[in-house]
């Protein structure tokens, strides 16, 4: 076991002392010197080198412990790891799953009357990330597309429960299919161009028509009315009641939750269908899919059509809780923010999903306390998380089939005997 | 059709397009030799022209010769930011070499977050002015409507750039190890390639044109924010990715031609859709040529 006492050795103290040296001298002109070019004076903060200086000397110093001790691990090592022990635990004890899923689900069902209004909205935006990112996930993760315009699809459903409201007053539950059907449309309309692509050319052509769409919405004023957006959507009904805030936003909750599961269920059966199977396919290999008889075509146009559908789903509700849409919503950001749900949650898994997008889309609301620094701390959890845990969370454990050696062995002593 | 607003345009989209080479050729090197999108190289460029513009504020508070601060501070910039462009990689890209390519993407947009909100926070999210440096040109007088010294500076210092960037490539033996390694990384190790100091290297060059493309175009366009990376970062990737990405010369033709029917979109079309000219632009080169003008279709084997 490697011993972080051994890095307070002189030698290891040098090399840490470069090290923050050389971050004292990199960040100088950004942290030390503030030009006022109003008054013409320079200003010097001397004490943030000196907080630089010691900050990165422990960085560095924690940071070569965990690297090393990330590298000890040989790939090929039999040690399990936590999640694989618990996986196991819980098929040895068979017991345990309703219970944990009793008690899930008391506490999902249960959260919008013990918390705040606050709590529940934010949970709320938590849940349709979850969406959002099952949905991605049958693009990237299943299909092996990198897909950076997913936020478009997003776009389309709420405008669409937005305009369809604005001027034909169609309601939520009308709107919600509708949504969704339009922004499977899209996908199939994006998938046919970009069949002959793939990697990287994909992921900027998948980029480029998602500004395209954000940027017309922008300047097309007498459609989408411009960057002022649109005002005034109205929460869902239920039946005709009227509600107040509060009622609306656990009923926004609910109806998402609802969409979890729902999202859930058909995914899982997605992914074991003889459809999921050709996108796994796909992504393992194009060309020995398709020797082997795989509709490529075809199975990119599902994977594009069926990743967007959950994406206009969520547009939808999306409109419908903030009652107030403009382009803003869906930049290149959002995309971006939906794809790092997927992996650092563990891509292709579904609780790896969930994991990643209550990680991702909680963590910042909880560091409001840090309010300023939080999208700094953001985008270096994104880097270390990275760094030390490459496939995400949750990694996705594929099924295997256990064969008895011991056991086989004995029946056919057996059959020799007889 | 007016011909002084077609060279009007034509001037512009070359200035512009100059810009988007010098950072295009970061992101197409980096691709090159570890298969990455450096989705941070926009902030590199930014970094740079931060520097360069503290730098500058700084000495020109002192009196001295304009022309000399412009100097010192795009030096410094570059070192700087070939600095920054190191530390980056060692840092969020070293440890993950071999995993799966989409955790370096992950990676890759932390860092671009990070380093973002790093100069927001130490400096301000105001626009800065960039001090006025470039001294006026007598020679250019006579098309002084078509273009500005600082776009003169530009279109002077692209050139001499792309000249010495093709002598290190096609010459040196550094520019021989690159191009080894691009095309199989594990054969040149085994031939005795440092792979870590090729790395570095690309990183150095590939920052150092990107902090002297944002240094240039903050004393052109003469303000600037810590938002400005993310933006040209994205259309110089876009470029990077139409000429092909990968290939060196390919970075800058796609450069010039993104920034063409930018400009002459926007002049002739509408402004509002700049970037759905450049997007849309994109969409249908890679239809008919799925690699890219000049990228190589990729040799697919099972």
């Amino acid at each position: 076991m490697l011993d972080i006492m051994k890095y307070f050795t002189l030698k290891e103290m040098k090399k840490s002392l470069v090290i923050s040296i050389w971050f004292m001298i990199l960040t100088f002109p950004i942290m030390v010197i503030k030009v006022n070019t109003i008054e013409n004076t320079v200003v010097w903060r001397w004490a943030s080198l000196l907080g630089m200086g010691i900050g990165s000397f422990i960085m560095a110093t924690l940071w070569r412990y965990l690297l090393e001790r990330k590298n000890m691990k040989s790939p090929l090592s039999t040690k399990k790891t936590l999640q694989m022990r618990v996986v196991e635990w819980a098929n040895e004890n068979p017991k345990v799953k309703p219970i944990a899923l009793i008690a899930v689900s008391i506490f999902v069902l249960s959260f919008p009357f013990f918390s705040g209004l606050y709590q529940t909205s934010i949970m709320t935006t938590a849940l349709m990330y979850v969406v959002l990112g099952l949905g991605l996930n049958i693009v990237v993760g299943l299909g092996g597309l990198l897909h950076l315009g997913y936020a478009a699809f997003y776009a389309v459903g709420a405008y669409t429960y937005a305009l369809l409201n604005y001027h034909f007053g169609l309601s939520f539950w009308i709107c919600l299919p509708i949504g969704a059907g339009l922004a499977t449309i899209m996908g199939i309309l994006l998938a046919i161009p970009v069949l002959r692509l793939r990697g990287d050319y994909l992921a900027i052509v998948t980029l480029g028509f998602g500004e395209v769409i954000r940027i017309v919405l922008e300047n097309w004023n007498q459609f989408s009315f411009g960057p002022s957006g649109i005002a005034q959507i109205p929460r869902p009904g239920f039946f005709g009641m009227s509600m107040n805030l509060q009622t609306a936003t656990t009923y926004i909750y609910f109806i998402m939750i609802a969409m979890v599961i729902f999202t859930i269920f058909v995914v899982r059966r997605l992914e074991n269908s003889r459809i999921g199977r050709t996108w796994v396919a796909m992504r393992e290999d194009e060309i020995a899919s398709e020797s082997m008889g795989i509709d490529i075509t075809k199975s990119k146009i599902t994977t594009f059509a069926l990743g967007a559908f959950w994406a206009g789903m969520v547009g939808v509700v999306f409109a419908a809780k903030t009652t107030f849409i403009n382009p803003a919503s869906f930049t290149l950001w959002e995309s971006v923010m939906i794809l790092c749900v997927v992996v650092i949650g563990g891509m292709g898994s579904i609780v790896g999903v969930v994991v990643g997008a209550m990680i991702l889309i909680l963590m910042p609301e909880y560091l409001r306390a840090f309010s300023e620094y939080r999208m700094l701390i953001f985008g270096a959890m994104l880097v270390i998380m990275m760094v030390f845990r490459p496939g995400g969370i949750i990694s996705n454990i594929r099924k295997k089939y256990k064969f008895e050696p011991a056991q086989a062995a004995k029946n056919a002593d057996k059959e020799g005997v007889r | 059709m007016d011909l002084q607003y077609f060279f009007e345009l034509f001037v512009g989209g070359l200035t512009k397009g100059s810009i988007y080479a010098l950072i295009a050729l970061g992101y197409t090197m980096v691709y090159g030799i570890i298969k990455l999108i450096n989705f941070a190289h926009g902030e590199i460029y930014m970094i740079g022209a931060f520097t360069a513009l503290i730098i500058a504020s700084a000495l020109s508070f002192t009196g001295m010769n304009p022309v000399l601060i412009f100097l010192i501070s795009t030096i410094l910039a570059i070192i700087f930011s070939a600095s920054y462009g190191v530390t980056m990689e060692k840092i969020a890209y070293k440890p993950l070499r071999g995993s799966q390519r989409l955790s370096g993407l992950i990676s890759a947009i932390g860092m671009s977050m990070f380093l973002q909100n790093y100069v927001l926070l130490a400096q301000t999210s105001d626009f800065l002015p960039f001090p006025n440096l470039i001294p006026e040109f007598k020679f250019l007088e006579p098309v002084k409507s078509l273009i500005s010294p600082s776009g003169f500076i530009i279109l002077v210092t692209t050139a001499i750039v792309m000249i010495l960037l093709t002598y290190l490539i096609k010459f040196t033996k550094t520019g021989k190890a690159m191009r080894a390694t691009s095309q199989d990384p594990k054969m040149s190790q085994l031939l005795g390639i440092n792979i870590s100091k090729v790395i570095t290297m690309t990183f150095i060059i590939g920052s150092s044109t990107a902090a002297l493309g944002g240094v240039l175009i903050s004393t052109h366009i003469g303000q600037l924010n810590f938002y400005i990376g993310f933006i040209t970062g994205i259309k110089a990737f876009v470029a990077a990715v139409l000429g092909g990405i990968g290939s060196i010369p390919g970075a800058v033709l796609g450069s010039f031609v993104l920034a063409w029917t930018e400009s002459f979109g926007t002049g002739y079309i509408s402004s509002d859709y700049e970037d759905v000219f450049a997007f849309l632009f994109l969409i249908i080169i890679l239809i008919f040529r799925p690699s890219g003008i000049l990228g190589r279709p990729e040799n697919k084997k099972v």
